[in-house]
């Protein structure tokens, strides 16, 4: 199992830094709110995972609230933006 | 080989996979071209890679609380990802973020024109 | 590609007939369960205090933001949702796999198109699930809903020419008639059996 952590681990950190990259290259704020939403299921991921490494489910309430805080962020970029272009 | 053994390898393999799908979704946010392909991006490949991380958890948690909590992320997921996808797209739509060369039909601008044209005359709501 | 070309325009019901008591109470009921569900699955255990402290929250949550009027006028067909969910499922991991394709396929910059499909069951329900259906199956992502005539504007990423959105045209309609076989009330059902997909995507598919 710890290999398998290791691994996952390893390629959601190469995700994150991806991810990274596109928001601060942008070039709108919508690319960034779209890369954001991705960036934070990567850590919702990441969180799992260690939750199922570990056999702790401690963090796993945090999961529903980044679950919705997702959501929440794009949407309401996406609103902010919209409002901006007319 | 017993049942737990079993059911740690398919956790693994979900793990992982989900994993690659997440990396997969971070390489198309650098590489796709415009904001509507990288919507793409992160609505199909993350959505999938997230569920199946999420079964993996489940299966080595085995606990009924926990799979209900995993189970309600997914949900939540699965329900949110399009809706936010969605609200990007049309806030982003007509903008120059999107490569219009790209394109091969465009429908949806003969439609906002056509809007645009209704508007003097008073349309019922 | 001319707008007048779209699927026949089927004249549907209006997208908000006002809803009569039964419908109303009805809706409260459905919503009521499914934030209880939402409460209880939260707390992770089913006991009669999760399920009765989550009927006062869904009550309390009802009461001060009142949800918009969405009409349910089927029912569900355990056969046609069963069918739905597995082809959804085998989707959602073709959309991903496809995806991912793409972004790993060396010097290929993806060709798209932005189509205008007018569903044939002019409901808000129908709408929104096709329209969140279709973000997650291959190809597709929705831009814009049009609530007056039932048409969603579609993206669709990875198509080479304009047999292929032809084409693509039909897989909305087919998915469209898999959601309603599933949830679609009995006239629903009637009205995609009589307007199949128009022929011009066999021409597509065989182009």
């Amino acid at each position: 199992m710890t290999i398998v952590a290791v691994t996952v681990t390893a390629l959601l950190a190469v995700a994150g830094a991806l991810t990274l990259a596109r928001i601060i290259r942008g070039p709108s704020i919508l690319d960034r709110a779209v890369a954001t939403d991705v960036l934070l299921a990567i850590i919702v991921a990441a969180i799992a995972t260690e939750a199922a490494y570990s056999r702790d489910a401690t963090a796993l309430p945090v999961l529903v609230v980044l679950a919705v805080l997702g959501f929440v962020g794009s949407v309401s970029v996406a609103r902010f933006a919209a409002r901006r272009n007319k | 080989m017993n049942l737990d053994a079993v059911l740690d390898i398919v956790a693994a393999v979900c793990l992982i996979s989900g994993a690659l799908l997440s990396l997969a979704a971070g390489v198309a946010l650098v590489r796709f071209p415009d904001l509507l392909t990288r919507m793409h991006a992160a609505a199909k490949p993350q959505v999938l890679g997230l569920l199946l991380v999420l079964v993996g958890c489940g299966l080595r948690l085995r606990t009924g609380v926990d799979i209900t909590t995993l189970v309600l992320v997914g949900i939540f997921q699965l329900a949110t990802a399009p809706v936010a996808a969605h609200m990007v797209g049309r806030a982003g739509y007509p903008h120059d973020d999107i490569r219009s060369d790209l394109l091969l039909t465009d429908e949806l601008a003969a439609h906002l024109d056509r809007v645009a044209e209704d508007r003097p005359e008073p349309t019922p709501a | 590609m001319k707008p007048d070309q779209m699927t026949p325009a089927e004249p549907t019901s209006p997208p908000n007939p006002p809803l009569s008591r039964t419908a109303v109470r009805r809706n409260r009921i459905v919503a009521v369960t499914f934030l209880v569900v939402v409460w209880v699955l939260l707390w992770g255990t089913l006991s009669w205090a999760n399920v009765i402290s989550g009927l006062v929250v869904a009550t309390i949550l009802l009461t001060v933001f009142p949800l918009p009027p969405v009409t349910f006028a089927g029912r569900i067909h355990p056969l046609g949702t069963a069918r739905f969910l597995v082809r959804f499922l085998r989707d959602l991991v073709v959309a991903s796999v496809q995806i991912a394709w793409l972004a790993l396929r060396p010097r290929h910059v993806p060709r798209s198109a932005i189509i205008a499909v007018r569903l044939r069951v002019n409901t808000d329900l129908n709408l929104t699930l096709t329209a969140e259906a279709l973000s997650l199956v291959p190809g597709s992502l929705i831009l814009e809903a049009d609530r007056n005539s039932g048409t969603l504007f579609i993206h669709v990423i990875n198509v080479d020419s304009l047999s292929e959105v032809e084409k693509f045209r039909g897989e909305v309609l087919e998915l469209e008639a898999r959601i309603v076989a599933a949830i679609g009330s009995p006239e629903e059902q009637r009205l995609v059996r009589e307007n199949p997909p128009p022929p011009v995507d066999l021409e597509g598919a065989a182009a």
